[in-house]
């Protein structure tokens, strides 16, 4: 006779189940996305989050214990974040001449979406951990992760905000950028990329080529300027 | 793809041993990231001959950060699966994390747009 405990055991214990079940979902939320035709609302990280999710609430296994073997597919984070340098520098040679107003623009609107998230977290009083959380969450989660954990924040849960802004930016960005009459595709570009990171560099690369070139030189300024600014402003103004 | 894996984890390698022997509070992979392409803007430099810069950095370097990137999503889900863990937090503190994902990402949005448009117009160009 088949003994189910013990295979479940096994399933539980070893990392093979969890990576499975990660690249799994992650073909199913591609799957899903291509049938709602790449809507940006429907984002494939967040289909296989919740499918992952649904799946350990129901099964009762723990997140600790799913990780353990999906940590070899967070690992490469790591290397993906340098990697970022690489489209960075090819967007270099077309955006130079436009770079000291990129920066400029990027580290402040960057500082905006971060203030004005954390002045919300600390109006309606949540609590000390999940406001640290909310303060990175414009930059790409890889980075997002690191500077949370620095500055007494949540890891995890800024990674679930990451996305979460993400997928606003992405959707509802270009509705805004309509109503703020902004026209000019270089500054449209380095909004999304500062405020929606990847997902919303996504969008403006569907929309217009100097947009995405923009956005991805945003996405890249704003990871770098928030990794080395933010942890400094915290110690200063929220010790 | 080996050699650009490589490189790629050299200089995140790098970037922590950097961090942790100066006591920097940013994360390794971004100082790697720096390196990075701060390796790159170099090496065009050093060989500045007119001609167009090649494909970035050793052979499959291209290649392995294209791979990468374009599964970035990929590399975000177990972390984000972590809601989990934190489902209690979000349940008590539901409205100021929608309202400031809300308007926190769109003020960030309107506001970097008007600004950028502006500097760009005074700047030429």
């Amino acid at each position: 006779m088949i003994d189910l405990q013990e295979i479940w055991v096994y399933l539980a214990r070893d990392p093979l189940a969890a990576l499975t079940a990660t690249l799994l979902a992650w073909m199913a939320g591609l799957r899903l996305a291509a049938l709602c035709r790449w809507h940006p609302a429907a984002n494939p990280v967040l289909f296989a989050v919740a499918l992952l999710a649904g799946a350990l609430l129901l099964s009762g296994v723990e997140y600790r214990g799913y990780f353990q073997g999906a940590q070899f597919v967070h690992f490469l984070l790591g290397p993906a974040t340098v990697a970022l340098a690489v489209p960075l520098y090819r967007q270099w040679q077309h955006v130079r001449s436009s770079a000291l107003a990129a920066l400029v623009a990027t580290i402040a609107g960057g500082g905006v979406a971060a203030a004005v998230g954390v002045g919300i977290g600390l109006l309606l009083h949540a609590a000390p951990e999940v406001t640290a959380s909310l303060a990175p969450r414009s930059v790409t989660t890889p980075v997002a992760m690191g500077i949370a954990a620095q500055i007494g924040g949540l890891p995890g849960l800024t990674a679930a905000l990451v996305l979460a802004s993400g997928v606003t930016g992405a959707t509802l960005g270009p509705t805004i950028l309509n109503w703020a009459r902004v026209k000019d595709w270089r500054a449209r570009g380095l909004a999304m990329g500062t405020a929606a990171h990847g997902l919303g560099t996504a969008r403006a690369i569907s929309v217009n080529a100097t947009a995405g070139a923009f956005s991805g030189l945003a996405m890249g300024l704003n990871a770098l300027a928030t990794a080395l600014l933010l942890p400094l402003l915290w110690q200063i103004f929220m010790r | 793809m080996i050699g650009g894996l490589t490189t790629l984890l050299l200089c995140q390698l790098g970037g922590e041993v950097i961090a942790r022997a100066l006591h920097l509070p940013v994360p390794g992979p971004v100082l790697g990231m720096v390196l990075l392409f701060a390796g790159l803007l170099l090496r065009d430099r050093l060989r500045d001959d007119g001609a167009e810069p090649e494909a970035p950095g050793l052979p499959g370097l291209g290649q392995t950060a294209d791979t990468l990137l374009r599964h970035l999503g990929l590399l975000f889900v177990p972390a984000g699966v972590g809601v989990v863990v934190y489902l209690p937090q979000m349940a008590r503190d539901w409205a100021p994390l929608s309202l400031a994902v809300l308007a926190g990402t769109l003020a960030g949005i309107a506001f970097t747009g008007r600004l950028a448009e502006w500097l760009m117009r005074r700047h030429g160009r």
